[in-house]
């Protein structure tokens, strides 16, 4: 009954000029402290929803997320989110950026000194130490999720939200962060949710995919674990059983029993 | 026609007379040579001429065609060779200074651009403000527009009888007309650049919980920058309409007034010099804005 995260029975609709739409129905899910969870579902299911709840950004329309026991119903730096866009600010240098996160959370807890070594570790650990001096406009795409995966680590949250952070890359940069990921991931013991709709990353990363319904009033379909130790190597789990049992249970899930249809809006 | 192609020459680029001969076409062979002369020379030379260039031989042409007009025996206005010789004084020592009233122009523009730095300068910092707080709140916006909108219909000059009575005094009236011009557009284009600040930054500053102050510090006002700096150039061009015609009615030692004193004792050539004056003033003004916009907000438009 202790989980370090508790979703507990949530429904999440939207108003808007009368109609109202369910977005999810009866959500509930919990996750263990250092749990890697994926959630994935056809674009539309309401998992950002989910994500955004989670954050505190959106409200419950009923139910509850509990964080420790903890009701959440404001965002905060200790459930940190790295948004799908990389959403730097274009006018803070990559340093200042992680610093400006970095100087709010920490303020009167370290000394300037102690700030400034925290922003450079936390550069270091994505390997965007070099870079520190550049602005987003001046560094690549993959190198900009890096900055805001940084910015979020810095805040040392309690649990750390991605919200497709490596949707917007080419399929090499990809790997790459997934890799950076799994070992920020086996170095610090975070607990992460990660939104995802590419099945592979899904059960690289993951110790339990959850996989969405299609919406309207989308549910919880199946939680799949995924038994594979770590550290996972992409190449030797190209032909590891479990991960093909694993991949081929999230595809069946998506693609034979829940079907993206195309909504006729 | 001699006469007034060596005196456009003379007045607008003084290292050109030794050039122009005494031929009857001068100003056509200037046009001619340059341009083929450009293609040989360096390609920062070739820029300087590119830029320079085309608008010398238009401000040369316009001289030229300024004289043919006015040179007829009956003619209301000044030609240039005319202001050039009544005006002497006033073109070649902007900074001399002879007493209370017998200033050079320079000093006279400074202190009309006083005027306009105390009155601007406030218009710039509740306009900021008030954009910001229009931007944010939608009730803001509902309550505040409309009366914005036709607040920012009114000509400067009106404020100014009101602005009199209010303040009794020639120069706080100056400056609050000023003021009142000027902080529309900076209002109008800071809330549209807060309303359109993206949705990421608003929940990165609610994931750190950044105060409503370091939210206005830190995410606003830079990401609205390109806006508000739009919302400054127009409003500093507004500002320095409005001095002048302001300070023609309030008196004073401006630039506006001196326009004003000119022409009541019919000294039309001195006023063709004020207006280059607040020309050339105005525009370097509306650059000095828009440098440092660019300076300020490089990097922001871009993501």
């Amino acid at each position: 009954m202790n989980a370090y995260l508790k979703i507990d029975h949530i429904d999440k609709s939207f108003e808007r000029g009368g109609t109202k739409t369910e977005v999810l129905k009866d959500v509930s899910l919990t996750i263990d402290k250092g749990e890697f969870v994926s959630i994935i579902g056809h674009s539309g299911c309401g998992k950002s929803t989910l994500l955004n709840l989670i954050a505190g950004l959106t409200r419950v329309t009923a139910g509850a997320v509990l964080l420790e026991n903890v009701e959440v119903n404001a965002p905060g730096p200790e459930r940190a989110v790295v948004f799908q866009n990389h959403s730097l600010l274009p006018w803070l240098t990559v340093y200042e950026n992680v610093n400006l996160a970095v100087s709010k959370v920490f303020a009167g807890r370290k000394t300037k000194a102690e700030k400034h070594e925290w922003v450079m570790r936390n550069l270091d650990l994505v390997q965007m130490g070099h870079a520190k001096d550049k602005r987003p406009a001046e560094i690549s795409g993959g190198m900009k999720q890096r900055v805001g995966i940084a910015r979020a680590l810095a805040m040392e949250p309690k649990i750390l939200l991605l919200d497709e952070p490596f949707g917007a890359l080419d399929a090499l940069t990809r790997a790459h962060l997934q890799d950076a990921v799994m070992e920020i991931h086996a170095r610090l013991g975070n607990t992460i949710i990660m939104i995802t709709h590419d099945v592979d990353e899904a059960v690289l990363l993951s110790d339990r995919i959850v996989m969405m319904t299609n919406g309207p009033a989308a549910r919880i379909g199946e939680v799949l674990e995924v038994p594979i130790p770590r550290p996972r190597d992409r190449i030797a789990l190209a032909a590891d059983r479990t991960y093909l049992k694993s991949r081929e249970a999230v595809l069946k899930f998506l693609y034979e029993r829940h079907r993206f249809v195309e909504a006729a809006e | 026609m001699t006469a007034t192609a060596r005196k456009a020459d003379q007045s607008a680029t003084p290292k050109t007379v030794s050039e122009s001969s005494s031929d009857k076409s001068a100003t056509v062979v200037v046009m001619a040579q340059r341009p083929a002369r450009k293609l040989n020379i360096q390609p920062a030379l070739a820029a300087i001429c590119r830029n320079v260039l085309p608008p010398l031989v238009v401000l040369i042409a316009l001289l030229a065609i300024w004289q043919i007009a006015c040179s007829h025996p009956g003619a209301t206005l000044p030609p240039p060779s005319q202001v050039w010789i009544d005006s002497y004084d006033l073109i070649a020592f902007p900074f001399f200074d002879y007493g209370s009233q017998d200033i050079g122009l320079a000093w006279r523009v400074l202190i009309s651009l006083q005027r306009v730095a105390i009155g601007f300068g406030l218009a710039a910092i509740v306009g900021v403000f008030l954009g910001a707080v229009v931007g944010q709140s939608i009730w803001a916006m509902r309550g505040l527009d409309p009366i914005f909108q036709i607040l920012r219909t009114v000509p400067p000059l009106a404020w100014l009888p009101l602005s009199l009575a209010a303040f009794q005094n020639s120069n706080p009236s100056a400056i609050f007309v000023i003021f009142i011009t000027s902080i529309w557009p900076v209002i109008i284009n800071t809330a549209v650049g807060v309303r359109n600040i993206p949705d990421d930054y608003r929940n990165i500053a609610r994931v750190l919980r950044l105060n409503p102050l370091e939210f206005f510090i830190r995410i606003m006002v830079p990401a609205a920058a390109p806006y508000i700096f739009t919302g400054l150039r127009i409003g500093i061009g507004l500002s320095w309409l409005a001095i002048v015609a302001a300070e023609m009615l309030t008196g004073g030692v401006g630039i506006g007034f001196f326009i004003w004193d000119a022409w009541n004792s019919s000294r039309l050539s001195d006023i063709i010099v004020a207006l280059a004056y607040i020309g050339v003033t105005g525009f370097v003004l509306d650059k000095l804005v828009a440098l440092l916009g660019n300076v300020i907000t490089r990097g922001t438009a871009k993501n």
